[in-house]
């Protein structure tokens, strides 16, 4: 397993405290799990998506992530419509592994509300503060 | 003469004096379908006799496309897959939780015999009266090893067993008019444990043992209330150790209008010292795969019987089978009734009995595991009472030998008194880099089974070994003086450890590639 | 266990210690006795007394004993059972009992360590592989308890995968005890059964899901599945397809079962016919019938339900020396490792079963599963016409397999009991299943509560001359 400081956590994301992160383009929010999710996990088997067009609030569960011997809940850390999701994973769920921010995003959510997106933003984690969250 | 060679993986010493393993002439075998020939049939097929009736060609089918062999082509291939397991027969199998004693042959002939293994199920009661009297007199005796007042044999395994004591627990909550929404597990309960409950509809609340790896009164007491149906408790836990305090929880349980169930699993160490029913235990259910030798067939069938308290008999499933007086035939004459059809020379019958209101319902097609029951019925009655005692009493023995001797060079969570397994990790290896698992894999090469690893859960790279009372002082010394030589090994030579097991027809499969992209089918 | 002099005490021949070694083993764990190995057991638990059991039996008493139970049921070797109904005597090839006797196979546990269960994993691939094979599915699970847990289970999974559904609709030609254990395992769930009347010719009436829609208490919405048996209880063969096309109007899943697996040696595999889940006992194929259990749960389904199937799956994949081997896989879906949001809680299956039936496809082969299927049907038609001949009505017309129901002339009853004297069970009373008038449809009754109907079947193994002495016995 990785050290904290080993860890890469881009500077330009959010995360939750269940280890997701979330990348705001416009109203489109991509959300996947981050590099301290998958190296605990270790190597990733299997990602289940939801259906394009779920409608989810911040906090509901939308998929899991598998590794051979464990399995992870994913929650969706803002609300909003489900209008992608990353149709590569179920053939390469490797991807979540060695690439978790770019090639193993999970789903892109569209927010109808961008009050309640900027609300939910901010309860979300810098870099640092979620750094400060790890080392507990 | 040694061939440093012989050992697949290049290591020079990865073969050790002390191995009672040696490598052998194994050989490869194709798939089935790989060995098919066209034309090929190794089934004796029966005369056509009467006429030949087609069915309606718009409901026939493609003939499904089986491998076409020979006998010996069958034969062959079986035994060559045979060849690659390890058995309780091989050799040491000290597998925790799981008791993989010894599996008596004799009970393999009596389950085969022509009157059991040719009985159908929806005989007439008076057809059936064996199976019946064996079905009765082996709740009688699981009665009585528990303490209990009930049995029911209708449960398939154990994890159907717990599925059986949760709609016991589930119906008579019902019954007393408030359904209950959650149920208490201790976090050394079996991975089962949570799943069944759920099935139930019941939500877990999860408890944590003391410090010493026993439950504690207060843990109970402080989530115990009237919405919760009960606790699921396994004595001796998953641990090897004995909930002392079972009695105290189960009168916590009690007050508060819970019930307990207890996972029988462990019952081989308890035989003949003390009975669940008599701890405060409600309903339990017993693996007879486990405690009472019935093999495990890699994987099943087993048996998950359960044994209920008085109060909770009326929600067991139907059938139950019942012994009633029999009322003589007017209309028969004494050498009828003397024809082995109608045996009822002892002027009791057997009889199966459907009217049970409150019962859970049926969760078997039929009769339980009728070939099952009547090997661990053979086990009792081999044994008697003392010898069911014996059987604790050493079982417990072997373990708390092993526990001494190992505790040196492996890291013992909990050091006291054990029961018939123990518990201990790789703390001391992982200095090394060396893991449980690779201790694991490695003890196959010294020619034994590896004890169950990682769990329990509540233990970090657990080490769970159960080697039964079955095992001899000579080969559990064989047994320690391995897994010294590992722990040896894993100081000067952990790379022999991370890439073991070597002498096994193949090492270290790949997991991730079968999760990633599943092939179940040839 | 009390010390006693070497020569007089013999211990249980299960049990290796000697007292030496019990000695030996108490002074390196510092105890006396064998007593003090319980010190953390409070002495007030302790029970005082022996338990009350029968004295030990020898081997040889156990034999007496055990073959004087044995002999007080009616096999099916020594008479002639004429009973079906989801347990069917069929031919067990000799090979069968010698190779699973291996105790490498039937002593070991669950292949969680692959290097050192290669046989049994490989054994169950193949197993996999051939009952997709007979049944035209994608996928099986290693094996589940019997027929009337994997359908229950099975409907649990189309329960789950439809959201709010609570229903399911179940023909009620299936197995009666099977839908009994439907009802035990829906019913702390809350879940219901629909259960669908039977037509004139003997087979499921699907006018349910035509009417389904006008009815005030609910559409389809709640509804998650429509099951039938085929063949079905009364031996019929069910029209899948059709059960299909109504089930992907609804968009509900389809799903079958089968307690006769020969019957795929003959029909049109359920699979092919779009069944979704297709679940059944392999009783049929090698196993011994052994007062109904152990049998072998079958469940098998196409791909896309592969992570929804409970119990346990073996998959193909390479070790480390890049050589092919088997392994336990998607073990995610199970209970350990999900705990309380496992949707099942099955671990220990029927898989040394699924290793006979393995064994009795290989051996029956495709010539040999045709063959013996259509002789099952030949036979079975048969007797039907010997019945008739001996004043038996057929109350359904539908196509069967080797099971079928007959009406018995009054008087029938006396003369079976008679019949049992002579070592001929004949025929099963049915009418207990059916205790009330189910068969009415748009307000016709088209079959009376059944009583007299007996369920008659023949296989393989009745030779011709049992037919007709059966046929002259019953006249």
């Amino acid at each position: 397993m990785k050290e904290i400081t080993e860890l890469n956590l881009p500077e330009d994301i959010k995360y939750s405290d269940s280890h997701e992160w979330a990348k705001v383009d416009a109203e489109i929010i991509t959300i996947g799990i981050d590099d301290y999710a998958q190296d605990q996990l270790g190597e990733v088997v299997f990602v289940e998506l939801p259906e394009v067009g779920a409608a989810l609030s911040k906090g509901d569960q939308f998929g899991t992530v598998e590794s051979v011997k464990a399995v992870s809940e994913i929650y969706t850390p803002v609300s909003g419509e489900v209008v992608e999701v990353n149709a590569n994973l179920p053939d390469a769920p490797e991807l979540v592994n060695n690439s978790p921010y770019d090639e193993g995003w999970i789903i892109k959510i569209k927010a109808d509300d961008p009050s309640l997106l900027a609300s939910e933003l901010n309860d979300l984690k810098d870099k640092a503060a979620y750094i400060a969250m790890l080392k507990g | 003469m040694e061939d440093q060679n012989s050992c697949r993986g290049g290591f020079e010493n990865c073969l050790n004096a002390q191995q009672t393993a040696a490598s052998g002439l194994i050989f490869k075998e194709p798939f089935l379908w790989e060995k098919s020939r066209d034309g090929r049939c190794a089934m004796s097929i029966p005369m056509q006799d009467v006429e030949h009736s087609p069915l309606d060609p718009e409901l026939v089918g493609d003939a499904p496309n089986l491998p076409q062999l020979s006998e010996l082509d069958v034969v062959r291939h079986y035994t060559r897959l045979s060849q690659w397991n390890f058995g309780v027969d091989s050799g040491m199998y000290p597998l925790g939780s799981c008791t993989m004693k010894y599996n008596p042959k004799t009970n393999e002939v009596q389950a085969s015999r022509l009157g059991f293994a040719g009985a159908h199920p929806l005989l007439d009661e008076d057809l059936c009266q064996g199976a019946l009297e064996l079905i009765y007199n082996l709740e009688q005796y699981l009665a009585e090893i528990t303490g209990m007042d009930a049995v029911t044999l209708q449960p398939a395994a154990g994890a159907h067993g717990e599925l059986a004591g949760m709609l016991t627990i589930h119906a008579y909550h019902a019954k007393q008019g408030h359904q209950r929404t959650k149920i208490i597990i201790p976090d050394t309960a079996h991975g089962t444990n949570p799943a069944s409950a759920t099935l139930c509809g019941y939500q877990s609340v999860n408890i944590h043992s003391g410090d010493n790896g026993i439950l504690t009164p207060e843990a109970v007491a402080a989530v115990m209330d009237e919405e919760t149906a009960g606790i699921m408790i396994t004595n001796p836990n998953t641990l090897g150790l004995f909930e002392e305090n079972i009695k105290e929880i189960a009168q916590i349980v009690h007050a508060k209008g819970g019930l307990v169930y207890g996972d029988g699993a462990n019952l081989n160490a308890i035989m003949g010292i003390v009975k669940p029913g008599e701890l405060g235990i409600d309903v339990i259910h017993l693996n007879l795969h486990k405690t009472f030798t019935t093999p495990h067939g890699g994987g099943g069938p087993g048996s998950g019987p359960i044994a209920v308290v008085k109060a909770l008999e009326p929600f067991l499933p139907v059938p139950r089978v019942e012994k009633i007086p029999c009322s003589p035939n007017p209309n028969q004459s004494s050498k009828e009734r003397g024809n082995n059809l109608n045996n009822d020379k002892n002027s009791y019958k057997y009889t199966l009995v459907y009217d049970r209101p409150d019962s859970m319902g049926r969760l078997l097609t039929f009769h339980g595991h009728f070939g099952i029951l009547v090997r661990a019925y053979s086990y009792i009655l081999s044994m008697g009472a003392k010898g069911l005692t014996d059987v604790s009493k050493l079982a417990v023995l072997n373990a708390n030998y092993i526990k001494e001797l190992l505790k040196q060079d492996f890291y013992l969570p909990y050091d006291r008194p054990c029961m018939h397994e123990c518990v201990f990790t790789d703390k001391f290896q992982s200095d090394n880099g060396v893991t449980t698992l690779d201790m694991a894999k490695r003890i196959m090469d010294y020619g034994f089974h590896p004890p169950t690893v990682y769990f329990p859960l509540v233990v970090h790279g657990a080490i769970m070994i159960e080697p039964t009372e079955t095992e001899s002082k000579q080969t559990i010394d064989q047994f320690i003086h391995a897994f010294k030589s590992v722990a040896q090994e894993a100081k000067e030579n952990p790379e022999i450890l991370k890439s073991a097991p070597h002498l096994p027809k193949l090492s270290r499969l790949d997991e991730v590639s079968a999760a990633r992209k599943p092939v179940l089918r040839g | 266990m009390e010390s006693s002099n070497s020569m007089n005490y013999l211990p249980m021949r299960y049990l290796p210690h000697t007292q030496q070694d019990i000695k030996e083993m108490l002074t390196v764990i510092g105890c006396k006795s064998l007593d003090d190995l319980f010190p953390t057991i409070p002495a007030e638990y302790r029970i005082k007394t022996e338990m009350c059991l029968p004295k030990p039996m020898t081997e040889w008493e156990l034999n007496a004993h055990i073959s004087e139970l044995a002999s007080k049921n009616a096999s099916s070797y020594s008479n002639k059972v004429f009973i079906g109904a989801g347990s069917y005597p069929h031919h067990i090839p000799s090979i069968i009992p010698y190779l699973i006797s291996r105790s490498e196979f039937m002593t070991a546990y669950t292949p969680y360590q692959p290097e050192i269960s290669q046989g049994t994993l490989q054994g169950i691939y193949e197993f996999q592989t051939m009952i997709t094979e007979l049944l035209g599915t994608e996928v099986a699970t290693a094996s589940h308890y019997d027929c009337g847990t994997a359908l229950a289970e099975a409907l649990l999974i189309a329960l789950r995968k439809k959201k709010n559904s609570k229903k399911v609709a179940v023909s009620s030609l299936v197995h009666p005890h099977h839908r009994e254990i439907i009802r035990t395992y829906f019913e702390p769930a809350g879940y219901k059964m629909v259960e669908l009347p039977a037509t004139v010719d003997g087979t499921t009436d699907l006018s349910y899901f035509d009417e389904i829609n006008k009815s005030s208490t609910g559409g389809i919405d709640d509804i998650a599945a429509i099951a039938v048996q085929s063949p079905n209880f009364f031996g019929c063969i069910e029209d899948i397809a059709q059960v299909k096309a109504v089930a992907e109007s609804k968009k509900i899943m389809c799903i079958t079962s089968f307690t006769e697996a020969l019957a795929y040696g003959l029909l049109k595999k359920p699979g092919q016919l779009g069944a979704d889940i297709v679940v059944g006992d392999g009783q049929s194929l090698g196993i011994a019938q052994s007062f109904g259990g152990p049998g072998l749960g079958i469940m098998t389904s196409s791909k896309q339900y592969v992570r929804d199937l409970p119990g346990r799956l073996v998959g193909r994949t390479k070790d480390r020396r890049g050589e092919d081997g088997f392994v336990l896989t998607l073990s995610t879906r199970e209970q350990h490792i999900k705990r309380e949001k496992a949707s099942s809680n099955i671990c220990s299956n029927n898989g040394l079963n699924a290793m006979i039936a393995g064994i009795y496809m290989a051996a029956v082969g495709k010539i040999g599963i045709r063959k013996i299927a259509q002789l099952n049907h030949d036979k079975a038609m048969f007797l039907k016409t010997k019945l008739e001949e001996a004043g038996f009505e057929i109350p359904f017309k539908a196509p069967f397999f080797n099971e079928f129901v007959v009406k018995a002339p009054e008087g029938f009853a006396a003369k079976r009991e008679e019949l049992k004297k002579k070592g001929i069970v004949a025929g099963l009373d049915i009418s207990k299943y059916y205790p009330t008038k189910k068969f009415d449809q748009n307000g016709k009754s088209c079959g009376q509560e059944l009583k007299n109907h007996y369920l008659f079947f023949a296989t393989e193994v009745f030779s011709k001359d049992d037919i007709e002495m059966l046929a002259k016995e019953v006249k």
